[in-house]
């Protein structure tokens, strides 16, 4: 009677691993290994689906399987310290900078940017529409110390977006740690990504800084609208670069180099400009190629493959 | 109120249709979490049953310790696991970070200590009558251990029970060791039910979330009818 058990549930689960089969995910790599590449990269990149979008067509480029994994800039980059990833896509251009420096990436290209835009209640308790990032930042810092219903839901997570937001704070002319942080209950840190913030400021009437993506693919279930969206200090900018094989010989890099060359291809760079616009009305990123002088990165950077 | 009802109904549709996405999330969380609970299985019983049966110091301490490990929480396991097989860690070379394998590894080692307690429990639950009567038969040493094990059947099994529900609902340490990666291979994703509900969750998505939910509750349901019926032999 027992082994008739046994073999019920034997026979259950290998039926289901057969139905996943035949239903679904393509086939698993046959006699020659399919290649990885692994990415970190960060949740505003990835929630916005760009990444998978561009992923299946390299893969079919490259007969190879792009495993993305997606965390705060913070924790991705911690990844490419350890050389547990490939590939780097972050945008947080001063902690890139020291990575480069530290010598645990190399060839960086910038193949993409947009805004942060802050975004919040459509009533605006705080008022802020139509400033610039920085006043509207001390606007809803002096009013909600005042006031319990003006709140800020910051990332909190060492994301760039993180980063981003405590230089508009520094812009503004407060010292992070001591006057935002902790400051009172009108601060919040989510600790949680994109996505996840957004949700929480959704949830309560708050204002958040968002990068444009993020928040466009988020819209329809979000409640928060646009009210400070011009600012220099609101450039955004992505950038992939291979972990160095001379610290970590074991990484992809033939692969990662295929990667980060693919992303400033013109056909991914057209890719990118038309992403989200039949479905959101506008492009969720503006590709790099052609906007390098604006963005402040160098021509090499957006367009020179590498060798 | 209504999303609930609303996920049950997706959670429905998703099962019939067999929506691929969902079925391999699914599979692979039972393959992970079953083989985890397996290997689990097969330390602690063994391991149980010599510390239940075995005279030496500090018996009573490690079982103390066991027991302090019950609250193990899974994003430290997970950290654990994550330090020792990242790149730079001990076990860097064997190449296991972002794969399945390492959230079987977690699982294993998440379940571990409260199915070896669980298991010392049982056996000492085992009614020294029973044990007195299997020596005066002259029971060898195996057979001793065979035919108390038998008789803690029941609660051995709550073990395995117990053990395979942590592990199918730990979210922390697969997480941190499996990347939560949706990629076009099975083998190459490491995308399981709660880290899929943490993901649609956190993008707003209740009616997936929910549907996910009790699609894993199904599956914990299916395995403890076996068990069930396992107990009752």
């Amino acid at each position: 009677m027992q082994r008739r058990t046994i073999f019920a549930v034997a026979a259950v689960m290998v039926a289901f691993l057969l139905i996943c089969g035949c239903t679904g995910t393509t086939t698993d790599p046959t006699p020659v290994e399919k290649q990885q590449l692994r990415i970190a990269t960060t949740t505003s990149l990835d929630d916005t689906k760009l990444l998978n979008h561009l992923s299946s067509i390299f893969e079919e480029q490259h007969n190879a399987e792009v495993l993305i994994i997606s965390a705060g800039t913070g924790k991705a980059l911690e990844y490419g310290q350890r050389g547990d990833v490939d590939v780097l896509m972050v945008h947080d251009r001063a902690r890139e900078d020291t990575f480069l420096a530290d010598g645990y990436g190399i060839n960086r290209r910038v193949f993409a940017y947009n805004f942060f835009i802050l975004v919040g209640p459509e009533s605006d308790p705080a008022g802020i529409k139509g400033m610039t990032p920085e006043e509207a930042f001390s606007t809803i810092r002096e009013k909600g110390m005042a006031d319990e219903n003006i709140v800020f839901v910051s990332r909190g997570d060492a994301s760039g977006t993180h980063s981003k937001e405590q230089a508009i704070w520094k812009g503004a002319g407060f010292d992070y740690a001591k006057d935002i942080q902790g400051s009172g209950d009108w601060y919040i840190e989510a600790g949680t990504g994109m996505g996840a913030t957004l949700t929480m400021a959704n949830e309560k009437e708050a204002y958040t800084l968002s990068d444009i993506g993020t928040y466009l693919a988020y819209k329809g279930d979000l409640d928060l609208v646009t009210l400070v969206d011009e600012g220099d200090i609101l450039l955004n900018v992505y950038c992939a670069m291979q972990i160095n094989p001379e610290k970590y010989p074991d990484v992809n890099s033939e692969l990662a180099k295929d990667w980060v060359n693919f992303m400033i291809s013109d056909d991914t760079q057209k890719e990118i400009a038309s992403f989200g616009v039949d479905k959101y009305g506008q492009p969720l990123f503006y590709a790099a190629q052609n906007d390098w002088a604006k963005i402040g990165v160098t021509e090499a950077e957006v367009s020179v493959p590498i060798a | 109120m209504y999303e609930i009802i609303e996920g049950i109904a997706e959670a429905a549709r998703l099962i019939i249709t067999l929506d691929p996405g969902v079925m391999s999330i699914a599979a692979r969380s039972i393959i992970v979490s079953f083989t985890a609970t397996v290997a689990a299985t097969l330390i602690s019983i063994p391991l149980g049953a010599a510390i239940n049966f075995g005279t030496f110091r500090g018996r009573t301490s490690l079982i103390n310790l066991i027991q302090t490990l019950y609250s193990l929480p899974t994003v430290i396991v997970g950290l654990l696991i994550f330090l020792l097989i990242s790149r730079v860690g001990p076990f860097g070379f064997m190449r296991l970070l972002f794969t399945p394998t390492a959230m079987i590894i977690a699982q294993t080692v998440l379940v571990l200590p409260i199915m070896t307690g669980l298991t010392i429990s049982a056996l000492s639950g085992v009614d020294t009558v029973i044990r007195d009567t299997l020596h005066s038969l002259g029971a060898t040493r195996l057979q001793f251990l065979a035919n108390v094990m038998k008789e803690a059947r029941f609660a051995i099994l709550t073990a395995v029970a117990v053990g395979f529900g942590r592990a199918i609902s730990e979210v922390g340490a697969a997480i941190l060791v499996g990347g939560n990666i949706m990629a076009s291979s099975f083998s190459g994703s490491t995308r399981t039910l709660t880290t899929a509900i943490s993901l649609e969750t956190s993008m707003g998505n209740i009616p997936q979330s929910i549907a996910l939910g009790t699609i894993l509750l199904a599956i914990a349901l299916g395995v403890n009818l076996v068990i069930t019926r396992m107990q009752h032999r």
